[in-house]
């Protein structure tokens, strides 16, 4: 039914498909798994239209799949259930049914029409949600197969789960997989994508392993276990070059106990020393950023506790957190990150600008100097500290953005995703510098997706699960295979 | 990326609106003999000094991606409560008029606070916000004065608005802010939260604090052009400054500061009151009737922005 071929998507930076090829038959149903930044959600945006790839073919029932194109891309039979629904919560369940191609009689609409012809798709789901309901009234679960409907009343023949079992509780788990099933039996062509392996082999025929942008492998799911899976998943080769560790570990700086921020986590325990780097796994979603954001005043905590050298850290926003000598360098860094207008030099004082006051007045020759300094001991390679910072590659403004940081006398930097994005020269200088000033006494916290580097870099990993802190692996005992196995649930389960 | 554009385009873009203004100075000496007189451009201050010390404050409210209608009826409650204040028989003449002074400014910029409260605690679009205040301040005005001018002030108030003295009080306004938004923590702050209000945020600023002070400096120099209007008309107009927050709005975009925060210049705030003021000015000299001269100002107004908008995507 879908066959792609070749499908390659490059970004800044980043070679997100390479030549993939990936098949997937009518009355199948195909998982597709990989770790976060493997290229799944790369391939699904080119499915649906959102990404146009530099290279390769996509035939769905042997005729080619308009590229790049939303609209043609659903009409071709292609529809794509997202884990955040893309329904109108102030519209009935049958206005999103047929949004985009209402029925209409004399130009108007014909709700009656529409109501009746929604309810006999949703019937045929199983479900007997009332049509005429606002969508926002409805439960997580029935919005998902509100969802589903509309893709059948577009007359879907592809469709495509990019994680759907996120947010549903498990009776409406196994209410979606009946109706997956239901759709199987009907001759639909189905991509399944999750995190949560248990319910690969629940559902799928086949599976198929997507790596650093590459197909790793294909086969049917009754002929592999859990383990090959994870193999296949992680075994890359390191690429980077990690400088040595010298291994460390002070007084402990950071102590978190039953740590909350309801309803981004719920539970998070663990300690950070001076001078040691920790590291924080976890699957996207797993509540690690809002960690983070907690820790640094960017969210404020519900319940537990957190201490910085035995004091409550009880901040107000994120000025009181950098008073306190507490540091949160965002993974969203062009989006919450640099200040695009300001020039280099505005960027990396901005958040230390009362130092260089004098007589109430900034004092430029001061805050230049103090701009300057920065960029060379963070290695900001920039023509002058006055170019707009928005003109710098990614690599150089996560260092300005480290330096902004570090012009505070901290002592807890938490990095969130400090390598997203950057290229591997780039890589190399974060990690150094990381090092550096974790041998300087910092504690350091990085939360990183990327497993090689979490476990090149860090002294310990915590391991996060659906808002929770489920474990903690030492440098020694830490691999691949066991993070994933924690962060997905596997022994802990 | 942008090297495909042509040259001709981002240079005027660039020093677009420096060049409007040479431009309009050119046609209109040429045009009209006694435009370019001393005397003429004189008036040409005179008239819109009101709008560019109102524009200034709204330029810093601009910056921080907000907007602030309240301005034209924070103009008249200063107006008018200064007026109140001189008129009241009491101490020396200066004494009284300083007090006056100092009532308008400061019931403006109360006004301007409110505005940032309801902005920062009840989490308000400023429209909203500034919208109702807008016409709540109007409403107490005329409630207040049963909608009648105060007059029969004493004549040395009237000294405020002679000769080079607003326009002298409009400069410093001008170096002022220029001052306080380049050179101070408070102004680089304002920069930083109108380009992007979470990065601000995480940089460690106090966003609502900033906000509560553009608003409340944003009222306040409405209240210093209401005083100075007062000064003007030598008494207290209930309906001063009607319509003076859409002309401010207009003066700080066509001086190149973008809506969207983050962008813009108090210089170029003066230099669009100035193409404003004398186009208007060069216009009545031509004798163009004022409804024509309405839509010539909102001709510009388009012609503005759509230059701003090749710098904002020379610059993305």
């Amino acid at each position: 039914m879908l066959r792609i071929r070749g499908l390659s998507k490059q970004y800044p930076g980043v070679l997100a498909l390479d030549r993939v090829d990936f098949e997937v038959a009518a009355g199948e149903v195909h998982a597709l798994v990989g770790e976060n930044g493997a290229g799944k959600s790369t391939l699904v945006k080119i499915l649906g239209g959102a990404v146009e790839p530099d290279s390769g073919d996509v035939a769905l029932a042997g005729r080619r799949l308009p590229l790049g194109s939303p609209v043609a891309a659903r009409r071709a039979g292609v529809a794509i259930i997202y884990q955040e629904f893309s329904l109108a919560p102030e519209l009935s369940a049958a206005e999103n049914i047929f949004l985009g191609r209402e029925q209409t009689r004399f130009g108007l609409l014909c709700g009656r029409t529409m109501r009746d012809a929604a309810r006999a798709v949703l019937e045929r789901l199983g479900c007997n949600a009332d049509p005429a309901a606002r969508v926002e009234s409805l439960s997580v679960g029935v919005r998902q197969q509100v969802e589903i409907a509309r893709a059948l009343a577009f007359d879907a023949r592809l469709l495509v789960f990019d994680e759907p079992s996120a947010t549903l509780t498990d009776q409406e788990l196994s209410r979606l997989f009946e109706t997956i099933r239901q759709l199987r039996a009907a001759g639909l062509a189905i991509i399944y994508i999750s995190h949560r392996l248990e319910e690969i082999f629940a559902l799928a025929d086949r599976v198929t392993v997507l790596r650093d942008g590459r197909h790793m492998a294909t086969a049917p799911v009754r002929e592999v276990d859990r383990a090959q899976l994870i193999r296949w998943m992680v075994g890359r080769d390191l690429a980077e070059e990690f400088p040595p560790r010298a291994g460390a570990g002070g007084d402990v700086a950071l102590e978190v106990r039953g740590l909350a921020a309801r309803p981004y986590f719920h539970e998070a325990t663990f300690d950070v020393r001076r001078g040691e780097i920790v590291g924080l796994a976890g699957l996207v979603g797993a509540g690690r950023t809002s960690l983070g954001l907690a820790l640094g005043g960017g969210i404020r905590p519900t319940e537990g506790t957190a201490m910085l050298d035995d004091r409550p850290m009880d901040f107000g926003g994120p000025w009181d957190a950098l008073d306190a000598g507490v540091g949160y360098l965002t993974e969203d860094r062009k989006g919450r990150g640099i200040l695009e207008f300001l020039s280099v030099a505005e960027n990396i004082t901005i958040s230390n600008l009362p130092a260089y006051r004098l007589f109430g007045l900034l004092a430029e020759g001061r805050r230049r100097a103090a701009a300057q300094e920065s960029c060379s001991r963070f290695r900001v390679k920039t023509p002058t500290i006055d170019r707009p910072i928005r003109t710098l590659s990614g690599g150089n403004q996560q260092k300005a953005l480290l330096a902004r940081l570090m012009l505070r006398p901290l002592k807890l930097l938490i990095l969130d995703e400090p390598t997203r994005g950057i290229d591997v020269g780039a890589k190399a200088e974060v990690y150094r510098l990381m090092n550096a000033l974790a041998a300087g006494g910092l504690a350091v916290l990085m939360i990183s997706s990327e497993l090689p580097e979490l476990l090149g870099m860090c002294d310990r990993i915590v391991v996060m699960r659906e808002g929770r802190t489920v474990g903690e692996l030492p440098r020694g005992a830490a691999t691949q295979e066991r993070i994933m196995d924690l962060a997905t649930g596997g022994s802990a389960a | 990326m942008n090297a495909r554009r042509p040259n001709v385009l981002r240079i005027l873009a660039r020093y677009g609106i420096v060049v409007a203004l040479l431009i309009e100075l050119i046609v209109f000496s040429w045009a009209s003999e006694p435009f370019l007189t001393l005397e003429n451009q004189a008036n040409v201050m005179r008239q819109i000094f009101e709008i560019a010390i109102i524009a200034a404050g709204m330029t810093f409210v601009i910056l921080t991606a907000g907007i602030d209608l309240s301005v034209g009826s924070l103009v008249a409650a200063a107006g008018v409560s200064c007026a109140a204040v001189v008129a009241i028989d009491f101490g020396t003449l200066p004494l009284r008029i300083a007090a006056g002074c100092m009532t308008g400014v400061a019931v403006a910029a109360a006004g301007g606070l409110v505005n940032g409260l309801v902005i920062t605690v009840m989490r308000l679009p400023p429209f909203v916000a500034t919208l109702a205040m807008m016409t709540i301040a109007r409403g107490v005005v005329l409630h207040a004065t049963e909608s009648r001018t105060i007059s029969g002030l004493p004549e040395g108030f009237a000294a405020l608005s002679e000769g080079a003295t607003p326009i002298a009080i409009m400069l410093v306004v001008f170096i002022g802010s220029w001052l306080v938004l380049m050179r101070t923590v408070f102004g680089r702050h304002v920069y930083a939260v109108g380009g992007n209000a979470e990065a601000a945020r995480l940089c460690g600023i106090r966003v609502s604090r900033v906000l509560l002070k553009v608003y409340a400096i944003s009222g306040a120099l409405a209240g210093l052009a209401g005083v100075l209007g007062a000064a003007r008309l030598n008494s207290g107009y209930p309906r001063a400054g009607e319509l003076a927050e859409l002309d401010a709005i207009a003066a700080v975009v066509v001086g190149g500061a973008s809506l969207a925060g983050g962008r813009g210049s108090i210089w170029g705030t003066l230099v669009g009151a100035l193409v404003i003021g004398e186009l208007n000015n060069g216009l009545s000299l031509l004798h163009v009737e004022h409804f024509s001269k309405k839509i010539v100002v909102g001709v510009v107004l388009v012609l503005a922005a759509f230059l701003d908008r090749f710098r904002a995507e020379g610059k993305s």
